[in-house]
């Protein structure tokens, strides 16, 4: 198959939603999907994807090297960041705290679908927040250091947000992000931390770590998705989630105690989003019997038809072959919605001052 | 078709318009710039290179040009773009050939793991490599230069070595050879016949300057070469060169320590420079004189 520009635009979709189709790629289809796939952060899933159907050998030689080459990393990433949650499990040992692994760590740990070449390098971790200081101080006595070192950024971590500054690690450099809600203190929904640690299921392997229970890794990455001010692995996002309820669609009651979980959890938006996306852009099979069931609790008609053509553009690779004019514009409108939805209107315009006056200082050395 | 062989406007044409697709080893790179000194660059240090045509599969689509900002214009500079991502902040204007030439290096010791990545220079004579792991101030690339231009050695890289984990065998990837303040003139004095590109000044490196690869690194580009010394170069002023046996635990971690990709191959690349290391000769070199290291490096080459 050779395709036109509009074929372009569709094609990390089509790939995700059959991933059969990949056999039948030219050489320039897949010149255009690498890289699409490569800004997706999403190069990786479609090697693991085609490994899994037994095809990847069928793939051209140029673009297979790509291919296993991400996996391979994707592979490394993966034993590393098992190896990085013995230190986490031995420092956090005399705290006796029980922590939560949110997103990348929590698939990979759990051997879910969405672990299949999800590329992440930060471990994301859930503890109640009265556990906290605890918590950073025995990472720090092992060797976690924390950043974002101006009082401004200290503060506006440890009082508005929802996570410590990042710790990095001062010999390995890996990064921990330590979690007490999946959302700001200063957002306008407010799912409860107490609800979601109550119902976390432990892991036999790692032990001493557990991770969410179903329905709440669902609405957690729905929350990730939507309402993250940087949108830059949003596909990727969608693709995970994608997994994730194709993963979980056939246990027994599992979308009545989805939406009645959103419910009790205050995530009902997230989730009709979540739902509607990854139905009509990935064919994810959501029973017609989910979408009624959150009724009128979704967004009217013109608050979705307005939804659709946002994510319709954020919701596709951030490559030139798979954007439009109004890319730009879109990406900005959801920022300006994910920090409206983060803060009240005088902490937003607060926040958003002091982080455009330090525009002027210079920008950091060469990567 | 090799590059010297595209009329100027032709190659002017590619770089403006859907871009060069330029064959070095196993990779081909799409480049696209519309800056004179990235073209003059190319035609000079690429000359021999070849250009893969039309439509196909490019591992890498690079573009090396004017920022989309004021900087275009006031206090030029010049940005690096991969895939549209700009992954390194922009450099002074007049550094746009060096700036591709950087990029580079980052998208193959970035992507390509389908090899082991060592920082070294690797040359070739009789079907066997010289494998020079260094960091940057080592005096490995003006040896290297050395070798290539003046003693008789096939060039591979003067800057990344690929090892395929498999067969164990250095892949080449020809490129321009990059010179460094004090050695820039002293290539040009040791070998006169050589192309040189212009010297670019107050780079973060220093004074930069190119050297065309000698014709056999492209015409053999497709020859990979068994492994078979690796030597630690070091330069020291003054002193005579000398070339002493190293322990081989020394020389896997030297190995370790310059590889780029070392941790994506797991037990697979703890393996494969085992192998490495067992089946080549290893040494440390102090020079001072070029003609003195060539003549060493002749010797070694001879002797086993």
């Amino acid at each position: 198959m050779t395709l036109d520009a509009a074929g372009c635009k569709d094609l990390m979709h089509h790939a995700l939603r059959r991933p059969q189709v990949l056999a039948e790629f030219s050489l320039s289809d897949w010149d255009v999907l690498i890289r699409q796939a490569r800004r997706s952060g999403l190069l990786a899933r479609i090697g693991c994807v085609l490994e899994a159907q037994g095809s990847i050998e069928t793939v051209p030689s140029a673009p297979r090297a790509h291919l296993k080459a991400a996996v391979a990393l994707g592979e490394a990433q993966h034993a590393e960041a098992l190896r990085e949650l013995a230190s986490i499990d031995h420092a956090l040992a005399p705290t006796g705290v029980r922590p939560v692994l949110l997103k990348g760590a929590a698939y990979v740990a759990a051997g879910l679908l969405p672990a299949m070449g999800r590329m992440f390098t930060d471990i994301d971790i859930l503890v109640p927040k009265s556990r906290l200081a605890e918590v950073e101080a025995a990472l720090m006595s092992q060797g976690w250091a924390t950043t974002h070192h101006s009082p401004y950024d200290q503060r506006y971590y440890r009082q508005w947000m929802h996570e410590l500054p990042p710790l990095r690690h001062i010999r390995r450099g890996t990064v921990i992000d330590v979690h007490h809600a999946i959302l700001p203190q200063t957002a306008r929904l407010k799912p409860s931390s107490a609800k979601l640690l109550a119902a976390a299921r432990p892991l036999t392997e790692p032990p001493r770590f557990s991770v969410l229970c179903a329905t709440d890794m669902v609405l957690h990455s729905m929350v990730h998705l939507f309402h993250n001010d940087d949108q830059s692995h949003s596909l990727r996002d969608l693709s995970d989630l994608d997994l994730l309820l194709r993963h979980l669609a056939g246990s027994p009651g599992f979308w009545v105690d989805l939406v009645e979980r959103a419910r009790e959890l205050d995530l009902i938006r997230p989730l009709f989003y979540g739902l509607r996306y990854t139905s009509t852009l990935l064919c994810t099979p959501v029973p017609a019997s989910a979408i009624t069931a959150i009724g009128a609790d979704g967004p009217g008609s013109l608050v979705t038809a307005i939804s659709d053509r946002l994510w319709g553009r954020a919701l596709r690779p951030r490559h030139a072959s798979a954007t439009d004019a109004w890319t730009p514009l879109v990406l900005w409108a959801l920022q300006a919605r994910a920090h409206w939805l983060r803060m009240p209107p005088a902490m937003l315009l607060r926040h958003l001052t002091v982080k455009a006056l330090r525009l002027h200082q210079p920008a950091s050395a060469n990567a | 078709m090799i590059v010297a062989e595209l009329e100027p406007s032709t190659l002017n044409r590619y770089l403006r318009q859907g871009g060069l697709r330029l064959r070095t080893g196993p990779v081909v790179v799409n480049i696209e710039s519309t800056l004179p000194a990235v073209r003059k660059g190319i035609s000079l240090l690429y000359a021999q290179h070849t250009v893969e045509n039309g439509d196909g599969f490019s591992d890498f689509h690079v573009c090396v040009d004017r920022p989309n900002s004021l900087r275009r214009w006031i206090n030029r500079q010049v940005v690096f773009r991969f895939d549209g991502a700009e992954p390194f902040t922009p450099l002074p204007g007049n550094q746009g050939f060096a700036m591709l030439e950087w990029g580079l290096n980052w998208c193959v010791s970035n992507h390509c793991h389908q090899y082991l990545i060592v920082h070294a220079a690797v040359l070739e004579r009789d079907g066997r490599a010289l494998i020079l792991p260094a960091p940057s101030g080592s005096g490995k690339s003006t040896l290297c230069a050395a070798l290539a231009f003046a003693g008789g050695w096939r060039l591979l890289s003067d800057e990344l070595a690929l090892i395929d984990p498999t067969s164990g065998h250095v892949v080449a990837l020809p490129r321009p050879v990059s010179l460094k303040n004090a050695s820039i003139d002293l290539m040009r004095t040791f070998a006169p016949t050589t192309v040189f590109s212009d010297v670019v000044h107050e780079t973060m490196k220093g004074e930069v300057a190119y050297a065309r690869a000698p014709v056999d690194t492209n015409l053999r580009a497709d020859e990979p070469a068994v492994p078979a010394w690796i030597v630690l170069p070091r330069y020291a002023q003054g002193a005579a060169a000398q070339l002493q046996p190293m322990s081989r635990a020394r020389a896997f971690m030297a190995l370790v320590d310059n590889a780029f990709n070392y941790n994506v191959h797991g037990r697979n690349g703890f393996a494969a420079f085992a192998t490495l290391i067992e089946r080549s000769a290893c040494h440390q070199f102090t020079y001072s004189s070029l003609p003195e290291a060539v003549a060493v490096f002749d010797r070694l080459a001879r002797s086993e």
